[in-house]
């Protein structure tokens, strides 16, 4: 089987400071995969090295098979590589539909754009909000169209970055209500996410990281025992 | 949107018709000397706004483009005395090239960098201009243009229904960006530049092609210039007063339409030149920075802007 993602001795440094890696992490179609750590540990550089928003400085990123690491990002997205913010960026001065019409635009083959994005809007329960200025949104609402805006092309791997953060336990339930959806009908799904009991709950696996490495890798029952993950990370949190 | 489409196809051209007949009408030449600069700020302010409006890139340098379109047009002119609409071709492709290269070199910067590399670009055009002896260096050059066509009525009223002619195309072109994909695509990048690339926006290409259709039409705006007023030299063609008026015409309108920068030309440009008139043409340019920074302070939308707050205000 062909994994969806491929990372190989992938490594990122910002000046001395040497962020992540040498990572090497495997996709499977369809998986869902949970990356925890603490802050700083390089979870979102390595989303930026997968989406194409940074260059590694070492390393490969295959893609279904493919080589994609010469890529731009845009072209990372069409291929199938959809990612959500950490901190929502919705497009505004653009309403709800128009933020959905804009990935709709760069798509080849879409044919009934606005029909697509309220099914998108639907599907992520925000149709009644489709004519109000982005802007306008709540927390929830803006996840929501983060995800929806993310599904737009169609994507085989989605990356969810934090995209719980803030929200309260029933809007958790809903968040992660649309993830499962989305997995049940093909999407690879990687979450990154301080929630425990929700990453816990949703990942068939999860990986650690801890000052750029991967320190672990397993069940989520078997990250929850993990000596180490306990001390750079659940130790941590115990803490807060 | 259809019936939007042909109100404003059926707008352009009364006023197209209005320019055409105006000479009849009107008598005294002032106006149309003083119209052609209201004319010439909308192509400028309008082609402004592409990149500056619908894409969040603030270019200082809107001179250098019109500056590069008026030394084309007359050079063209006075070394092969070729005709006025192939200079305003000429003087569109340039612009279209100076842009592109310019994206090339400063997109990768943003912010306040890329505002002053714009500056740069007039300061070292202007420079250049300033020591070519074949385009009259720092004395200037004369351009005495052809007798105008015996329906215009005039040599002035004649190069006021040219830019006129300039000004319906470039906002015309303005407006189909703005609703179309690239419009919308711009949009999201002055958004989130990053937020779009991941939505498969190709950001870098769409950035330069605003540039291209800025530049061209900020150049085009400089091409009938020579044969308005008959003598060019690089200082006034190349005026720190052009590049600020660019920016402060479509903030003042709004930044986000393109009725905002004709709005904004029109009532700044106006008022210019009524104030040269009555006042100065010294306190021009005070002028525009007061109300550019009334605006940024209380109107950071402009006019439309304001307009939209309060009809949703009094509809609640």
């Amino acid at each position: 089987m062909t994994a969806a993602l491929s990372l190989r001795n992938i490594e990122k440094s910002f000046g001395v400071f040497k962020a992540l890696g040498p990572v090497d992490l495997d996709l499977n179609p369809n998986e869902r995969l949970g990356i925890i750590g603490p802050n700083g540990a390089g979870k979102t550089t390595l989303i930026n090295c997968i989406t194409g928003v940074l260059r590694p400085d070492n390393g490969t990123v295959h893609f279904m098979g493919n080589d994609i690491s010469h890529l731009l990002p845009h072209e990372r997205a069409r291929l199938g590589i959809a990612r959500s913010f950490q901190i929502p960026r919705p497009f505004i001065g653009m309403s709800v539909l128009e933020n959905l019409l804009v990935p709709l635009d760069y798509k080849h083959n879409v044919h009934n754009k606005e029909q697509r994005a309220l099914e998108l809007l639907q599907s992520v329960g925000l149709e009644n909000r489709a004519h109000d200025p982005s802007g306008s949104l709540s927390q929830l609402e803006l996840r929501k169209l983060e995800l929806a805006r993310a599904l737009a092309s169609d994507p085989k791997v989605l990356i969810a970055d934090e995209a719980m953060a803030g929200l309260s336990d029933a809007e958790i339930d809903e968040v992660l209500a649309i993830l499962m959806r989305l997995n049940r009908s093909g999407v690879a799904i990687v979450m990154i996410e301080h929630i425990m009991h929700a990453v816990m709950r949703f990942s068939q696996r999860v990986v650690c990281f801890d000052t750029g490495q991967l320190i672990a890798a397993g069940t989520a029952n078997d990250i929850a025992n993990n000596e180490l993950v306990q001390k750079v990370y659940f130790g941590e949190q115990t803490h807060h | 949107m259809k019936r939007n489409n042909v109100i404003f196809t059926l707008g352009a051209f009364l006023v197209l018709l209005a320019g055409f007949f105006a000479p009849s009408i009107v008598t005294n030449p002032f106006y149309f000397f003083a119209g052609y600069v209201v004319v010439q700020y909308i192509v400028i302010a309008t082609g402004w706004n592409v990149l500056g409006g619908y894409a969040g890139y603030i270019n200082f340098g809107a001179a250098a483009f019109f500056g590069s379109g008026v030394y084309l047009s007359a050079f063209l002119f006075n070394t092969f005395g070729v005709p006025l609409w192939i200079g305003i071709i000429a003087a569109a492709a340039l612009g279209a090239l100076l842009g592109l290269a310019m994206g090339y070199l400063t997109l990768q910067i943003q912010g306040v960098y890329f505002a002053i590399a714009t500056l740069g670009l007039v300061i070292v055009l202007e420079t250049i201009v300033h020591n070519l002896p074949g385009l009259g260096g720092a004395r200037g050059m004369a351009v005495y243009g052809p007798a105008p066509p015996a329906w215009s009525g005039g040599p002035v009223q004649y190069v006021f229904f040219v830019i006129l002619i300039i000004a319906v195309a470039c906002v015309a072109l303005a407006r189909w960006i703005e609703h179309s994909w690239i419009g919308r695509g711009l949009r999201a990048v002055r958004a989130s530049e990053d937020a779009a690339e991941c939505s498969g926006v190709p950001t870098l290409k769409l950035k330069l092609v605003a540039c291209s259709i800025s530049g061209a039409m900020l150049a085009a705006a400089g091409a009938p210039y020579p044969f308005y007023t008959n003598f060019i030299e690089p200082v006034t063609a190349f005026s720190l007063l052009i590049g600020l008026n660019a920016i402060a015409m479509p903030l003042i309108g709004g930044t986000r339409s393109w009725a905002g920068p004709i709005i904004g030309a029109i009532v700044l440009a106006s008022a210019q030149q009524i104030a040269t008139v009555t006042i100065s043409s010294e306190l021009n340019i005070l002028f525009v920075g007061v109300v550019l920074i009334a605006f940024v302070a209380l109107a950071p939308n402009g006019l439309l802007g304001l307009a939209k707050r309060k009809s949703a205000g009094a509809s609640k």
